[in-house]
């Protein structure tokens, strides 16, 4: 995994909650056996509107690298693909009140942060982009901190551990094989419970 | 000390590492896997030269996007034909056993982990698949995961994870008659809401509880990720002993019988305490209808779609807006007078046995309305098998259903089986999310008998009326 490194990035708003990983995208690119190229799935159906009132249809929102939502983002299915997706289409970062706990264990995973904010902090945001074109907002996951260059600024938390994992875009599994003894010992005091 | 939950349990009896101020190492029991989200897993995996770390744990089936119809025909989709021999090819470079297509025992992976006797009480149960929930059913701690935490286990055996809260959901007293597990999983995540158990693992309990069937308790646990929580699971008792006993992959004899008492034992104290509690009465439960385009958009068949302006919070107002535009509902609408084109009654959540014996039921003696086409994908071939020897696939084909090989089919659609833009289906599966069941279908999740009944009425009915 790359490592995250701090960066300032056009905002796109996608106003909705419970947005779904099949909304993200659809199951028809869940056929790929590889994790590359899947921008084309993303947020396909919403993507096709006649009307071209979806964000991500509107000009101004191209090369977009962060993504705000309202509450319980990337609910539903485990797929993977969602982020994967999310990733080459170049976002970097999600911002929302809260998302699916699959989904947020998936984009970190995968170097793509997730910050949660407070409902009315996610409302100033919202404004500001509607009142500002091209409104950018930095990410410093050092500082835990989320700003605009206007003087608006807002604090997230994150765990320990996974602020560690995305700075220095350390291998999950590495990490866990070092761990090799203990899970040895672990599996000598626990029989495999199958006879094939 | 304190006594300890159900899930506190088994979370504590699989710690393989634990230092402050980061997850756990969690040991996994079983890990089972499917086509979808399993290649580029193996992909990771031999970029690394990594190996399966234990095979003997690892089981795979094909399921998400297999065809229904007459499996001695070559699957005519590249890309779904491309995925399963992918899994064949990655089960046997890494020795991983695979009920394949052809096999007697294949299946959706939630209906063949307990059907087969793989999934057993007190173990950690993982699957790239948000529904593993299910197997919570018998006492495990079993939830969805990622594509990266799927090689993770491939390699490892192991998945860290950050402790989550415990909440316990108690039923108490008697379902009504033609009232389901499926309307009272319903019910409850229409009352909780889709994010109402986010970071926490729910325990099922109380009367109600305890007088569901294994496959009920199944269907409830299902679809615990759909109110946003971790996992579902329901203690260990009588029942569950008797379910598992002589399944294949069950030991026999005294190693049973010991077994047996350990997975008794698999108990929340009485001291025990959880972080979150809620009670609901079973009498308050009615068969459900779902409206919108989340399964926490959901009422009772007697009721009316609602109207946006009546929800106070304007998130909620603006969801609610969005929902009845796609699914074509005008407020006030009695779900009675809402006609359906499909109906589906399959997938993880309603596809075993008793769900098919339930809507047989319903229909025997009875036809399919003539504007609706309906169908019956039983959730494994065992249960298939089972289904045909009891005369259920001639109740259904004689009423004008479709009976077809085992797989997730319309549930998700990504095999021929999908809904036509504008059509709209009453479905025994778990999501009603846009395009779902197809690109621009409309959902409407339901019960077993609810959906056969609106199969033969040819729009919802409260089948409490018919299950006279
Ligand atoms: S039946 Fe549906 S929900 Fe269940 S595993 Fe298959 S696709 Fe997923």
């Amino acid at each position: 995994m790359e490592p995250f490194k701090n960066f300032t990035g056009l905002v796109a708003p996608l106003d909705r909650s419970n947005v779904d990983t099949d909304q993200i995208i659809p199951k028809q690119f869940l056929k790929a056996v590889v994790r590359s190229g899947l921008a084309r799935g993303l947020f396909y159906d919403w993507r096709q509107r006649a009307d071209g009132q979806f964000v991500l249809q509107q000009p101004r929102f191209q090369k977009s690298t962060i993504l705000v939502a309202r509450a319980n983002f990337g609910c539903g299915s485990s797929r993977e693909h969602a982020v994967w997706a999310l990733q080459d289409y170049g976002f970097r970062a999600l911002i929302a009140p809260s998302f699916a706990d699959i989904f947020k264990n998936n984009c970190l995973k995968n170097g793509l942060l997730t910050v949660v904010l407070e409902p009315e902090e996610i409302d100033a945001i919202f404004e500001a982009i509607k009142r500002h074109e091209g409104y950018k907002l930095t990410i410093n996951l050092t500082e835990q901190i989320v700003f605009d260059d206007l003087g608006w600024k807002a604090r997230f938390e994150i765990d320990e551990f996974p602020k560690k994992c995305l700075l220095e875009g350390l291998d999950d599994i590495s990490l866990t094989l070092a761990h090799e003894a203990e899970i040895a010992a672990f599996e000598n005091n626990h029989p495999i419970p199958y006879r094939i | 000390m304190a006594g300890q939950t159900l899930f506190e349990k088994i979370w504590n009896s699989h710690v393989v590492f634990e230092a402050p101020g980061q997850p756990s190492l969690l040991y996994i029991d079983l890990h089972l896997i499917h086509e979808v989200t399993s290649p580029q897993a193996f992909e990771g995996l031999l970029k690394a030269g990594r190996k399966v770390r234990c095979p003997a744990r690892t089981f795979a089936t094909m399921d998400h996007n297999v065809p229904t119809t007459d499996r001695s025909l070559p699957i005519t989709d590249p890309d779904s034909k491309l995925q399963i021999e992918m899994l064949r090819e990655n089960c046997e470079r890494f020795g991983i056993k695979l009920f394949d297509l052809g096999s007697p025992e294949q299946g959706i992976v939630h209906v063949i982990g307990p059907e087969l006797g793989l999934t057993q009480p007190g173990m950690t149960i993982v699957c790239g698949d948000s529904h593993t929930a299910t197997h919570g059913a018998l006492a495990a701690l079993a939830f969805g995961i990622g594509t990266s935490e799927v090689e993770h286990v491939l390699a490892t055996q192991c998945l860290w994870q950050a402790k989550p809260k415990t909440m316990e959901i108690r039923v108490e007293g008697e379902l009504g008659l033609g009232v389901s597990a499926k309307d009272l999983i319903l019910g409850i995540i229409g009352r909780i809401s889709t994010d109402g158990g986010t970071g926490h693992v729910i325990e099922y309990r109380g009367s109600t509880i305890s007088r569901l069937s294994m496959e009920e308790r199944m269907t409830v646990c299902n679809m615990t990720i759909e109110g946003g929580a971790r996992a579902g699971m329901i203690a260990a008792d009588q029942k569950t002993i008797d379910y598992l006993r002589g399944r294949r992959f069950v030991p026999t004899g005294a190693e049973f019988e010991r077994l047996a008492d350990y997975w008794l034992s698999l108990q929340s104290d009485r001291d025990a305490t959880f972080d979150r509690s809620m009670t609901f009465d079973a009498a308050s439960f009615a068969p459900q209808v779902t409206w919108g385009t989340n399964p926490g958009m959901v009422a009772d068949v007697k009721g009316k779609v609602p109207d946006p302006a009546s929800f106070q919070d304007p998130t909620q107002r603006r969801a609610a807006e969005l929902a009845l535009t796609y699914m074509a509902l005008e407020p006030g609408t009695p779900f009675e007078e809402i006609k359906v084109d499909r109906v589906f009654i399959g997938s993880c959540t309603n596809s075993r046995l008793s769900d098919l014996k339930a809507a047989a039921e319903i229909v025997r003696g009875r036809k399919v309305a003539p504007n609706v086409r309906a169908m019956v994908v039983p959730g494994s071939q065992l249960v298939k098998n089972e289904a045909e020897a009891l005369g259920l696939d001639k109740i259904f084909t004689e009423a004008g259903f479709e009976w077809r090989e085992a797989g997730c089919s319309m549930c998700l659609g990504m095999n021929p089986d999908i809904l036509q833009p504008g059509e709209r289906c009453a479905s025994t599966s778990n999501r009603n999310f846009e395009g779902r069941q197809g690109a621009g279908g409309r959902t409407h999740l339901v019960s077993p008998m609810m959906a056969a009944a609106a199969a033969i009425a040819g729009h919802f009915v409260d089948v409490r009326e018919w299950a006279k």
